[in-house]
């Protein structure tokens, strides 16, 4: 085993791990423009997005020479598969908190319509998600991994109150139109982010189990079919 | 496995070469025309259990074999005493690392396995050369010189002639020890593209050192090492995602 090439993997961990919390900051500093309504914040996280989709770039083509010069097989080819795979859920969880930002910069030209307590919630959630998944997959941890999978559904359950509620707003009052639906979307970004948290812990199971969990139940997933567990 | 798909099964089988233990407890399904690899670091004993298969360790004295290698629709055992070693050559072929034609013209490489059984018509080993060259994808080149001799040809070339020596025949199983190990990138690729076809018509063990070798033509592959089985599956699973982890870290090349 070359030293070369265990190197390479270390910098491939270490260059997901950093477009990670690149992406964590993101959405951290979006919500908080948002319940701050500050729109110089919000600009500066849009204005981060170019370097991510660069480090996006960067683990991709990382990820194609090493396949190409290196023949990785079993572990070491699941970890780079499952590293291109994360980074376009990242570099999508990027996207995402630069839409927020946006709509941020939109619902600051009037005033703030209501207390937001379910979208800093849904934030924490999700933000907690990534920051698991992330963790995960540096500590070869399934089992945090099938946890991660576990939260999303408070995150979409919320997702329907704040559509619920800003929905009443909406119709008791259309000048409540333009701010409500800006809302809305940002609580779908952010149930969307969480969609994506989940990718990244599906992957993380691959890499650890060799089993590919996406579109089963959690029952389902958890069958062995007679593969012993590393 | 179900019975119809198996062309040979190891129960319980270990090898002494004198007093030292060489292959233990081994216990594996060849699944019929299918290609099985072999593969584990040196001395791990694929070469040895390989030569189990037709009976090679029987040319040297203090070789035992303990267990069965059951042959399948027969049901024989092939490393039982009461087996006769030739008649089993007869049926299980190899082909070496080193090509090996003998010196003799490229006709009577080929026809030497028919002599032997007593055929000797002129236009039925014709038949049979020519049907033996076509399927070691040797034919067009050798077609209009068979008269030659065997060393006229390259590496590459005297290999597959070993091939078609070896299918003349018309083998059960085919063992590879390391048939490419010899020859360079294009006439190993071409060997590969050969022994691809050729599990159409005949199972095929083949051991190798290559683990890309392995993964690019085997249908099943058994990871050895110090003599035992260590895991067996499918090819790709191996390559993706084997169970276990000396397998593992072999694959990825941490040890061996």
């Amino acid at each position: 085993m070359s030293t070369v090439f265990e190197k390479e993997l270390k910098d491939l961990k270490e260059t997901v791990l950093k477009l990670g919390s690149m992406v964590e900051k993101a959405i951290n500093d979006a919500i908080k423009s948002l319940v701050e309504r500050n729109s110089i914040l919000a600009t500066e996280t849009i204005d981060r997005d170019p370097a991510v989709n660069a480090i996006d770039v960067e683990i991709d083509e990382t990820c194609i020479r090493l396949i190409a010069l290196r023949q990785p097989r079993a572990g070491d080819l699941r970890l780079i598969t499952t590293a291109m795979k994360i980074t376009t859920d990242l570099e999508r969880i990027g996207d995402l908190a630069v839409d927020i930002a946006e709509r941020v910069l939109e619902l600051n030209e009037e005033p703030q319509l209501k207390p937001y307590i379910d979208i800093p919630k849904m934030a924490e959630i999700a933000q907690g998600m990534v920051r698991d998944a992330l963790d995960a997959f540096v500590k070869r941890d399934s089992a945090l991994a099938r946890e991660v999978l576990m939260r999303d559904d408070a995150v979409d359950n919320l997702n329907w109150n704040v559509f619920n509620e800003l929905l009443s707003y909406m119709i008791n009052d259309p000048s409540n139109i333009s701010r409500a639906t800006r809302i809305t979307y940002i609580s779908k970004y952010l149930e969307r982010i969480a969609d994506h948290a989940t990718n990244i812990a599906e992957m993380v199971v691959y890499l650890v189990e060799g089993k590919i969990i996406r579109h089963v139940t959690p029952e389902q997933s958890t069958l062995n079919h007679g593969r012993i567990s590393p | 496995m179900v019975n119809d798909d198996l062309k040979a099964e190891a129960k319980n089988l270990n090898f002494y070469y004198g007093a030292i233990q060489a292959l233990k407890n081994i216990n594996l399904s060849i699944e019929r025309r299918k290609v099985t690899a072999l593969i584990g670091p040196s001395g791990c004993g694929k070469t040895t259990f390989l030569r189990c298969f037709n009976r090679m360790h029987d040319l040297y004295p203090h070789n035992r074999y303990e267990g069965e290698i059951v042959l399948f629709p027969e049901k024989i055992n092939i490393v039982s005493p009461v087996i006769d070693p030739i008649e089993i050559r007869m049926q299980i072929s190899m082909v070496f690392q080193k090509p090996n034609p003998f010196p003799k013209s490229i006709y009577e490489n080929v026809a030497y396995g028919l002599r032997v059984r007593g055929i000797n018509k002129k236009n039925i080993l014709d038949d049979a050369v020519e049907k033996s060259l076509r399927s070691a994808a040797l034919w067009d080149e050798v077609k209009n010189r068979l008269g030659s001799p065997s060393f006229d040809l390259s590496g590459g070339q005297q290999q597959r002639l070993c091939i078609a020596r070896a299918l003349a025949t018309d083998p059960r199983i085919l063992l590879f020890d390391e048939p490419t190990s010899a020859l360079d990138p294009t006439a190993t690729s071409k060997i590969e593209e050969l022994i691809m076809q050729l599990k159409n018509e005949v199972t095929i063990i083949i051991v190798t050192h290559n683990m890309q070798q392995a993964a690019r033509v085997s249908d099943y592959t058994a990871f050895m090492y110090l003599g035992e089985i260590i895991e067996f599956d499918k090819t790709d699973r191996i390559f993706t995602a084997p169970s276990n982890k000396l397998t593992e870290e072999y694959i990825t090349g941490r040890f061996g």
